[in-house]
């Protein structure tokens, strides 16, 4: 056998291996996620549009879609600014322990977000230390958001600081830039992206909270009540088609936001070039 | 100045909004004494919760890692139609409502969900029993083998391979010699993220499980049952049982992330 032929059969034989890996990918995927994803948009339209508009505009359900929208992007704008300051504070700052602190910012992640919830519920609860109780108000739910999205601001801007040349500040600053001027004009548009990035999972992830939320929210219909609670109400009380239609909103919102994110990288990445 | 005042609102916000609650959780788990931490791991509902949430992991955990390489080998290497869909896909577990998830499993596999009837009429119960939970923490912690192994073969490229294949290699030695030992440590990091999350799920278990205490109850479960029945320290024993895996996960990063870095 010629030398052409094993490559044309071996390359041959790698993509039969390969289409095996795509095709059992594309099954897994389907079982997994589509068919359920499916079965919830179905059962939201199964009334029809005007039922789905009802179940969506419902009193009870517009107030828990506002609280979390609200507060999704309130925790997102807290996020950007704190976000930054620390991956600024890890990367240009140099203290003891700072690699401990580097590696805590990821404790969020690791954390299940029940015992997220009951932490915060400890020490800002009603029988925390500090006296200060803020359990089943709408400033706990902002809390418990804040904790679970911590490191996604961090940890999409801190990789951007870490290439970012601090050569080219100090080009600015020689040539009479001052402080906040270096940073608006010289730091600020390098970190945009990423910023956004990490905003834009911040929001994701926020609209969608349970497990942190559900303790220390005390879940007051019209008052504490998020989405995700009330979709796990609804289901509860049987009424799975009103489940299923708030279920499409933050579905909808999710698929939104990650097109976004998506958008985001490519703009970054245009930039980089 | 300026420097010392961003170091401390940093570090003070970091404290007041991880440190201290965790550290306070530590301590509540310990108020009424040890034997009293470890009569509430202890008892059976607790003992049960801990091994379901381990048997739930060890079949997630495997599943996905193996769908996941599969999954990395075919974005990174293969160009096909439907591409950005399945990218969007494999990420929408990260950005989803995990009761959204509950929900879903519930209307397939449920008492009134499409193979529902077929199901319980051959016995098989999936909804409030193990399969669902099963199914509900896959979906849940699918995305990150995929996630970290995706950039690794984009970096390492294919010329290996192809040498290899060049040379008369089979699809499958190439896989074994060359792109597994390549992409070990993005495996081996993104499995340890699929278990943490899998350890910690809570929003679509819930919802598929039943909480039937000592039958579908999970850790995370059995943390919200004890403290709706005011067992305050049998709530903070088990947080700080999962609060121990979630640090062991961070160190266990920690340790893989610059063994990813240095390749």
């Amino acid at each position: 056998m010629s030398s052409v032929a094993v490559t044309t059969t071996a390359a041959r034989r790698r993509r039969g291996g390969n289409g095996l890996a795509l095709g059992i990918s594309l099954g897994y995927l389907s079982v997994i996620v589509l068919l359920p994803l499916a079965a919830v948009l179905l059962r939201s339209l199964e009334g029809g549009v005007a039922a789905f508009w009802d179940a969506v505009t419902s009193p009870q359900a517009v107030s828990s879609l506002r609280l979390t929208f609200v507060a999704s992007v309130l925790v997102v704008l807290i996020n950007a600014v704190a976000g930054t300051a620390i991956a600024w504070v890890l990367v240009r700052d140099r203290f003891r322990g700072k690699s401990v602190v580097n590696a805590v910012i990821d404790l969020p992640f690791a954390l299940p977000t029940i015992v997220a919830g009951l932490t915060l519920l400890a020490l800002y609860g009603p029988r925390g230390p500090i006296g200060v109780n803020v359990a089943y108000t709408q400033l706990a739910v902002v809390l418990a958001l804040l904790f679970v999205t911590l490191p996604f601001v961090v940890r999409t801007v801190q990789p951007v600081l870490l290439e970012l040349d601090p050569d080219m500040e100090e080009a600015a600053i020689s040539l009479g830039a001052s402080r906040a001027a270096v940073f608006r004009r010289v730091v600020f548009p390098n970190l945009l992206p990423a910023i956004l990035s990490g905003c834009a999972l911040s929001f994701a992830r926020a609209i969608g909270e349970f497990g942190a939320v559900v303790l220390i929210s005390g879940n007051i219909p019209f008052k504490t009540e998020v989405a995700s609670v009330y979709v796990f109400g609804q289901i509860e009380s049987d009424d799975v088609g009103a489940a299923a239609a708030v279920s499409v909103v933050l579905l909808v919102t999710s698929f939104v936001v990650l097109a976004l994110i998506g958008a985001l990288r490519r703009w970054a990445t245009r930039h980089d070039g | 100045m300026a420097r010392y005042a961003l170091r401390i609102g940093a570090l003070g916000y970091l404290a007041a909004l991880l440190g201290a609650p965790v550290v306070l959780v530590g301590w509540r788990a310990f108020e009424d004494g040890i034997d009293a931490f470890l009569t509430a791991i202890t008892t059976p509902e607790a003992l049960h919760a801990l091994w379901l949430t381990l048997i739930i992991a060890a079949i997630a955990v495997p599943a996905n890692t193996v769908f996941g390489v599969l999954c990395a080998l075919s974005i990174a290497r293969r160009r096909f139609r439907g591409h950005g869909l399945v990218n969007t896909l494999v990420d929408l577990p990260l950005a989803l409502s995990p009761v959204v998830v509950g929900l879903a499993l519930f209307l397939v596999y449920g008492r009134n969900g499409w193979f529902g009837e077929a199901l319980i009429d051959n016995g098989v119960r999936v909804i409030f029993a193990l399969p669902g939970m099963v199914l509900a923490t896959i979906f849940i912690s699918l995305p990150f083998v995929v996630r970290e192994v995706v950039p690794v073969l984009r970096e390492i490229g294919d010329e290996q391979e192809q040498a290899a294949s060049t040379l008369g290699a089979s699809s499958w030695q190439t896989f074994w010699r060359i792109t597994l030992p390549a992409i070990r440590w993005g495996v081996a990091y993104g499995v340890v993220l699929t278990t943490a999350r899998a350890i910690g799920e809570f929003g679509a278990v819930s919802v598929v499980s039943g909480r039937i205490a000592g039958r579908t109850e999970t850790m995370t479960l059995h943390v919200e049952e004890r403290f709706q029945s005011f067992d305050l320290v049998g709530a903070y024993a088990a947080s700080l049982v999962l609060a121990l895996i979630a640090v062991a996960t961070l160190v266990a990063i920690n340790l893989l992330r610059p063994k990813e870095e240095e390749r």
